[in-house]
């Protein structure tokens, strides 16, 4: 019996020791690695930015100049980020995070520019489920398909023309994929009316204090 | 203590029972990741680097670990180094960690490490382990690798594309592209191309083997 108790005792003592030593090297490598980390982090984050406004349109330190929004139709149930881009005082335009909550395998997460003006500087997919060699056209590298919507507004097309050509719209579709743009068409248009519609609000707002995610 | 020649561990690790075509483990990311050369070639480094320096560490402690709690504190070596090589991975590869994203933290379920530190290293010294680590490592990095260029070259038509991700801007000049204005091959791309094309290539080896003992009778 003593001789029982003394083994189990050794034995928590030891996985205790093996606990320790692990944890310590997970600790020490992300001590290690954790700024270059949260550098690489931002620089996809600001090269995602960047490919939607050139850096020398804006001046402020727009990764941190960022609010989390909410809304049914551009978000679902998800909270989003929305990065400002300013020139001194003046507001140039707005990053938005838009989710396609309906895509064909899933939701589609978007990155949208649109100018305080209203007007489209870019859209970018940031991850999908769509089927490999149909869907993923909406990846910008393997086709053009997304550069269509630069420089497009709720001014500049009619909201029947804001569909794929199938629909009457002036979209592409892909060959074997109606789904997929429909749905990215849908999002960038509904995400265009919602800045429409509360613009100053995501302007004026104050940025959110925390960490970035 | 072992009997193995490390000529033995080698020909086992990467032939006679190599794990992917024979012990047919860590089919999850075998099949998952393998649907380009380069993708295949980073999870199997990843996953070679964890079985080194598992085998490494159990075969160090082998003596002072007590039967009874050999599988927790193994489970624990490999749940360790993983982390740490996932953190690794995403501060100095991060272009490839995100294009591997969830497979490098599953390398912690590939039944290949846990059982090469039960069955190998646990009873084995250090240098025979370090060896059979390395043996095992390459011999799931091969099949990775090969089978990625198979689908690669009928799914995509390219061979290494994206080789910057693993080698710097500079191996641009790696990616070979085949066939001008290729469609595509969906089938290839797809979880059923990984099945189909692992079938091909143990059917391969089997033909091998089968043909290497005729010759000998």
């Amino acid at each position: 019996m003593k001789a029982m108790m003394r083994n189990i005792a050794i034995g928590g003592v030891l996985l205790a020791l093996f606990a320790m030593v692990g944890t310590g090297l997970v600790s020490a490598t992300y001590l290690l690695t954790k700024d270059q980390i949260a550098e690489n982090e931002k620089q996809r984050l600001l090269g995602s930015i960047n490919a939607l406004l050139p850096a020398s349109a804006y001046d402020n330190a727009i990764e941190q100049d960022l609010i989390f929004i909410r809304d049914p139709i551009i978000s679902g149930k998800e909270e989003i980020p929305v990065y400002r881009a300013r020139n001194g005082e003046e507001d140039v335009a707005a990053i938005i995070g838009a989710i396609a909550p309906d895509g064909y395998a899933g939701p589609i997460k978007l990155l949208i520019g649109i100018r305080v003006s209203g007007e489209i500087t870019g859209v970018r997919v940031i991850s999908h489920h769509e089927t490999p060699g149909l869907g993923d056209a909406i990846e910008i590298d393997r086709s053009d398909w997304l550069l269509s919507f630069i420089g497009k507004s709720l001014s500049s097309l009619t909201e029947a023309e804001w569909a794929v050509k199938k629909d009457g719209g002036v979209f592409d579709q892909f060959t074997g994929a109606t789904i997929t743009p429909r749905i990215v068409v849908k999002s960038v248009h509904n995400t265009l009316l919602y800045f429409q519609k509360n613009r100053k609000r995501l302007f004026e707002s104050p940025a959110y204090q925390g960490e970035a995610t | 203590m072992s009997y193995i020649s490390y000529r033995q561990l080698i020909a086992d690790g990467m032939w006679h029972n190599n794990v992917a075509f024979v012990q047919i483990l860590g089919l999850c990311p075998l099949l998952a990741v393998s649907s380009t050369a380069i993708n295949g070639l980073g999870l199997g480094i990843a996953t070679t680097l964890v079985l080194i320096a598992s085998n490494l560490t159990v075969s160090v402690i082998r003596n002072w670990v007590r039967p009874e709690i050999r599988i927790p504190v193994f489970v624990m070596i490999i749940a360790s180094f993983v982390t740490a090589i996932e953190l690794s991975m995403s501060a100095w590869f991060y272009d490839l960690y995100r294009v591997l994203g969830i497979f490098i933290p599953l390398i912690v379920t590939n039944c290949a490490i846990l059982g090469r530190a039960e069955a190998f290293a646990s009873r084995n010294d250090i240098p025979h382990s370090l060896v059979d680590g390395a043996a095992m490592g390459i011999g799931f990095t091969v099949p990775l690798v090969l089978l990625g260029a198979m689908r690669e070259i009928t799914g995509f038509g390219t061979l290494f594309a994206q080789a910057d991700l693993m080698f710097g801007p500079s191996a641009h000049w790696l990616t070979l592209n085949l066939f001008d204005d290729y469609g595509g091959f969906l089938l290839s791309i797809l979880p059923p191309g990984a099945f189909i094309g692992l079938g091909l290539l143990i059917a391969l080896k089997n033909v091998i083997d089968h043909k290497r003992a005729e010759n000998r009778r």
